[in-house]
C-alpha cells in the first residue's frame, strides 16, 4: 500500500488513476481522444495534401480508389479524403467542446440559481426546463441553425439552446443539497452574501459530477455537430467537416465507397472515443456511480 | 388511480400550451422572411403584402398566436406557406409512416435488449457478457445516418437483398388504408404479399434505428439484473432448489424491468424526434422527412405542427409509462 503521509486528496486521486488504468476501455478511450487531439492541433501539418484542405481542385485525380498515394482515395474534386478527414477533426473537435461548453455555462447558471434560491424563481425556471425537454432536440436546433444562416457559431448556439436543461437540472438538485450544509450556514454566519456563497462555496464543491456529464456529453455533441452537416444545416461545403463530406458523398456510393465510408467512421470513431473516456472518468470522479 | 390519471391529463393542458407558445415565439423570432419566399422571387412589395394578408401575417404576433390556438382546437393547424396546404392533413399523411418505422424499431430494440441484458448480467464477467457490452457501447457511438448509408451501400447495392429507399413500390397496388402504417394494414387485410414488401422496405430503416436503444435497454436491463439477483429473496429461492429458468422468468425478470421502462419511455420521444436522419437517408416519407423540408424553406406553420405534435406524443407515452409501473410492481401508489 501507498505511505501513511499521502495528502487525502493525492490519494484518492492515485486510486482513481489506479481504477483508471485497470479498465482497458478507458485507456482505450483515451488513446483515441488522444490522437484527435493531435490531430486537431497539427492537422495543418499533418495532412498529406494540405492545399486540397484549401479548396484546391484537382481534375486530374478524380474519385481514385484508395491507394498508398491516396490512403482513403479522392472525392470527385480530386481531393484527398484523408486530408479532409483530418482537417474535419478540428471543426468537429471545436464545434462539440464549444456546445457542451456554452450548454454546461448556461445550464449551470440557471441550476444554481434555480436551486439556491428556491420558491418561485425554481418552479418557473424548471417549467422551462421540462417544457425544452419535451421539445425533440434536433428539430428545435435545425429550425434554429436554419434560420440563423450557415456557420459554425450559429450551429454552436442553436444546439446549444437545446442543451442546457440537463445541466440546470444536475445543478438545482446538487445545489439544494449543498445548501443545508455546515460550511455554507458556516460562511453565511461570517456574513458571505449569495453571490460569494454561490459562486465560491458551494458551485467548487459540484465540479465533479458537472465535469463527468460534460465529457459523457462530448460524443453527442459531437454527433449532433455531424447530423447538422449531414442534413444540410450548418456548416457547409467547402468546410471541410465530417456530417457535410458524408452528405455530399453519398451521390458517389456504391462505386466511390471510400468517399462517404471514411469520414464516417471518423465520426464514430470520435464519438466512440469521447463515449469510453466519459465512462472513465465517471468511475474516476464520480464514487456514487460506481460498482 | 383513476384520480391520478385524470389529474395527469389535466396536466397535460398547461404543458402542451407552453410548448406551443415556446415553439411559436421560437419559429416567429427567425430572422428569415417566409412571406417574400413563398411570394416567390419576381413578386412585388403589393404581391407580399397579399401573401402576408392571406397567412394573416401582417397582424401582431400575439393575435396571430391566439388565432393560431383556437384554430388548433378546432382541427385548424394553420397552412403551410411552401405546399399550400393544410398542416394537419400534412401530419395526417405523414405521421403513419413515422410511426410505423418508430414502433418497429421500438419493437426491435426492446424484443433483443431485454434477453441480452438478461444474459448479460447472468453470465456477468465472461464472455457473453464482454461481447455484449462491447458491442453496446459501439452501438451508441455509431451515427444513425452513417450506419444506414452503410446498410444501403451493403444490403442495397452490393447485395441487392433489400429495396435503397422508399416505403412501397410505385408498381405495385399499397393495401387499403386503414391505420396508414402499411405493413400493419396488409396483415389486417390478409395481403401477405403486400406485407412482405412492406416489410423488405421497412427492414434497412428500422434496423439502422434501433441499434441505439437496443444499446442503452441491454445496458439498463443489465444493471438492474444484476441488482436483483443480489437480493435476499433470489438467494433464498435458490436455496429452495428452484430453477434457474424459474427464478429468472418468474421473479427476477419482473422486479428488474420496470427501470428499463423508463427509458423505453423516454426513448420513444427520443426516436421520434431523431426520425429525420434516418428518413432522410432512406427517403422514408414521414414527419422527420416533412420537417427537414420545412427548415430548409423556414414554413414556419409546419415545423410548430411537427414539434406540437411530437411533444404531445411524448408527453402520453411518458404518461402511459407511469401507468404501467404501477402494473408491475404492486408497490407504486399513485396520490
Amino acid at each position: 500500500m501507498s505511505s501513511t503521509t499521502a495528502h487525502p486528496r493525492l490519494e484518492s486521486w492515485r486510486r482513481g488513476l489506479y481504477r483508471f488504468r485497470q479498465s482497458w476501455v478507458s485507456v482505450l478511450g483515451l488513446l483515441i481522444v488522444s490522437v484527435l487531439l493531435v490531430l486537431a492541433i497539427g492537422g495543418q501539418h499533418l495532412a498529406p495534401y494540405p492545399q486540397h484542405i484549401a479548396g484546391l481542385v484537382d481534375t486530374s485525380a478524380r474519385l481514385q480508389a484508395p491507394s498508398t498515394t491516396y490512403w482513403f482515395g479522392t472525392n470527385e474534386l480530386g481531393q484527398d479524403v484523408f486530408s479532409l478527414v483530418v482537417a474535419g477533426t478540428r471543426i468537429s473537435l471545436l464545434a462539440g467542446m464549444a456546445v457542451v461548453i456554452v450548454g454546461a455555462a448556461f445550464g449551470v447558471f440557471v441550476g444554481a440559481i434555480a436551486g439556491f434560491l428556491g420558491g418561485w424563481v425554481d418552479e418557473v425556471l424548471m417549467r422551462l426546463a421540462d417544457l425544452k425537454l419535451t421539445v425533440p432536440g434536433l428539430i428545435l436546433a435545425m429550425a434554429v441553425a436554419a434560420a440563423l444562416g450557415p456557420g459554425i457559431v450559429n450551429m454552436v448556439f442553436a444546439i446549444a439552446l437545446s442543451w442546457w436543461p440537463g445541466y440546470a437540472r444536475l445543478v438545482r438538485g446538487e445545489v439544494m443539497a449543498k445548501r443545508e450544509e455546515t460550511f455554507v450556514l458556516a460562511s453565511r454566519a461570517m456574513g458571505a452574501g449569495t453571490n460569494r456563497l454561490l459562486w465560491k462555496h458551494i458551485l467548487p464543491n459540484i465540479m465533479s459530477p458537472i465535469i463527468v456529464k460534460m465529457s459523457l456529453d462530448m460524443g453527442f455533441a459531437i454527433l449532433t455537430v455531424a447530423s447538422l452537416g449531414f442534413i444540410g444545416i450548418g456548416v457547409k461545403p467547402p468546410t471541410p467537416e465530417w456530417g457535410s463530406l458524408l452528405s455530399v458523398a453519398r451521390v458517389n456510393m456504391p462505386d466511390y465507397w471510400w468517399t462517404a465510408i471514411f469520414p464516417g467512421l471518423a465520426i464514430f470513431m470520435a464519438v466512440f472515443g469521447f463515449n469510453l473516456l466519459g465512462d472513465g472518468l465517471r468511475d474516476l470522479l464520480d464514487p456514487k456511480a460506481r460498482r | 388511480m383513476v384520480g391520478y390519471i385524470l389529474r395527469r391529463l389535466l396536466l397535460l393542458v398547461p404543458v402542451l400550451l407552453g410548448l406551443s407558445m415556446l415553439v411559436f415565439a421560437i419559429a416567429r423570432l427567425l430572422p428569415g422572411d417566409p412571406v417574400a419566399l413563398a411570394a416567390g422571387p419576381n413578386a412585388t412589395a403589393a404581391d407580399v403584402a397579399s401573401v402576408a394578408r392571406e397567412f394573416g401575417l401582417d397582424q401582431p404576433l400575439v393575435v396571430q398566436y391566439w388565432n393560431y390556438l383556437t384554430g388548433l382546437f378546432r382541427g385548424d393547424w394553420g397552412v403551410s406557406i411552401f405546399t399550400r396546404r393544410p398542416v394537419a392533413e400534412d401530419l395526417a399523411a405523414y405521421l403513419p409512416a413515422t410511426l410505423e418505422l418508430v414502433l418497429a424499431a421500438m419493437l426491435l430494440a426492446i424484443g433483443l435488449g431485454i434477453p441480452l441484458g438478461l444474459m448479460a448480467a447472468v453470465f456477468r464477467n465472461k464472455w457473453p457478457d464482454f461481447l455484449a457490452r462491447t458491442v453496446s457501447l459501439g452501438a451508441i457511438s455509431m451515427p444513425r445516418f452513417f450506419l444506414g448509408l452503410v446498410f444501403q451501400l451493403l444490403f442495397a447495392m452490393w447485395l441487392g437483398w433489400l429495396p435503397l429507399s422508399g416505403r412501397f413500390p410505385l408498381t405495385e397496388d399499397p393495401p387499403p388504408q386503414i391505420t396508414g402504417m402499411l405493413t400493419v394494414d396488409a396483415l389486417l387485410s390478409g395481403q401477405f404479399h403486400a406485407f412482405g414488401v412492406a416489410l423488405s422496405y421497412l427492414a434497412l430503416p428500422a434496423i439502422a434505428m434501433c441499434l441505439s436503444p437496443l444499446a442503452t435497454i441491454m445496458r439498463m436491463m443489465r444493471a438492474s439484473t444484476i441488482e436483483v439477483l443480489q437480493q435476499d429473496y433470489v438467494l433464498t429461492e435458490r436455496a429452495l432448489g428452484l430453477s434457474q429458468k424459474l427464478i429468472l422468468f418468474k421473479y427476477v425478470l419482473k422486479n428488474a424491468i420496470s427501470a428499463t421502462l423508463t427509458v423505453i419511455g423516454l426513448y420513444f420521444g427520443w426516436l421520434l424526434g431523431g426520425t429525420v436522419l434516418v428518413e432522410t437517408v432512406f427517403d422514408w416519407p414521414g414527419i422527420g422527412l416533412y420537417a427537414t423540408q420545412a427548415v430548409l424553406t423556414q414554413d414556419f406553420m409546419p415545423i410548430i405542427g411537427v414539434t406540437l405534435c411530437i411533444g404531445a406524443i411524448f408527453v402520453t407515452v411518458n404518461l402511459v409509462v407511469d401507468m404501467l409501473y404501477g402494473l408491475l410492481n404492486p408497490k407504486v401508489r399513485y396520490q
